[in-house]
């Protein structure tokens, strides 16, 4: 692998299989993962609210629990240097922080609260079958369309 | 085997199984974990007209767009497996939420209020309407959601996502308690 192939995933492959491969991965791991946030009823308004509420540990401990692994692999990842499957180097995108940090952090938890999901169950909400998240879905989408519009002109 | 599948999950099984996310994407393919970038790709590839926000080249980024439906996949899958009856929230919230106006607790989510009947009613575009594009706006100026930021961004200590996720609860608590008693 050199340098010049990387992030050109997925023209680096030939053939309709391996692109078909390569997709299959993100397919199956946003299923398992639309799966654990039904399952441990995140994709619940009522547990938002709970949340919101301070009267459940469930959320705290989802999310708290969520940050240790992902904290405890990352460590490893970095401590013994570990590539990933096609043998790149596995380099983190540092997040930068301007006042949209937190002003964005703050409009993103008042919609957070009302609709009671943030995007990933959303689109989980939707597979249970409840074709009315569709509209806060799509109203999630003109919202980062609408930020895009006016980005020049709100502080960053 | 059958009982576990069938019952909610308790947090810390559910909790580490999304833990498990963040080193399952960088090691097999070398991603970041966020899903609100999704609904950028969207706008790129369906309506970026002249705003440089959205002309980049999102085909690169289609794994998110695969991971998302598979998240819908997921939905579908699980629902198969859900019991039939209410979320088991605490007493307490259930008594907050009925003091509130809340009638229906049946579902994962409030039939009362997120239904295609009450979309119209100045509840229903709030709850909806405008609770959506707070999301997806907010998501996109913060820089990432619950994903990107409170569970990626903080498993490598990213300072900046502390700050998006205190925002995200000064901008919660201040609509559970100033904004939802304004609505019902």
């Amino acid at each position: 692998m050199t340098p010049s192939t990387l992030n050109k995933i997925p023209e680096k492959f030939s053939g309709t299989s391996s692109v078909l491969s390569y997709y299959l991965k993100f397919l199956i791991l946003g299923a398992f993962f639309g799966f654990v946030l039904t399952k441990a009823e995140v994709i619940s308004w009522f547990r938002i609210q709970e949340m919101f509420r301070f009267e459940s540990f469930h959320m705290y401990g989802v999310i708290g629990s969520a940050v240790v692994v992902g904290m405890v692999s990352i460590f490893l990842i970095r401590r013994l240097n570990i590539r990933s499957a096609d043998g790149e180097k596995i380099v983190l995108r540092p997040k930068k922080f301007h006042p949209g940090t937190l002003l964005g952090g703050i409009i993103f938890g008042l919609g957070w609260a009302l609709t009671g999901a943030c995007p990933g169950p959303l689109f989980a909400l939707v597979g249970n079958g409840f074709s009315i998240i569709l509209v806060p879905l799509a109203s999630a989408i003109v919202g980062t369309w609408v930020y895009g519009y006016f980005r020049d002109r709100l502080p960053h | 085997m059958r009982d576990v599948l069938y019952e909610p999950w308790p947090w810390y099984i559910a909790g580490p199984l999304i833990g498990l996310m963040v080193p399952l994407l960088l090691l097999l393919a070398n991603k970041q974990f966020g899903i609100s970038s999704s609904l950028r790709h969207m706008c790129a590839a369906c309506a970026p007209i002249k705003i440089p926000f959205f002309h980049y080249d999102w085909k690169t980024e289609r794994w998110n767009l695969v991971f998302v439906g598979g998240i819908i996949l997921g939905g579908i899958l699980a629902s198969f497996f859900m019991p039939n009856e209410p979320v088991q929230i605490t007493a307490d919230t259930t008594a907050q939420l009925k003091a509130l106006g809340v009638e229906e607790f049946n579902h994962l989510i409030p039939a009362d209020i997120f239904s295609w009947s009450n979309l119209l009613s100045f509840q229903g575009i709030v709850f909806m309407v405008v609770g959506g594009f707070l999301v997806g706006f907010g998501a996109r100026y913060a820089g990432g959601c619950t994903s990107g930021h409170a569970i990626m961004g903080l498993s490598y200590l990213q300072w900046p996502s502390l700050v998006a996720v205190i925002g995200f609860f000064i901008g919660g608590l201040t609509a559970t308690y100033f904004i939802l008693p304004l609505l019902f």
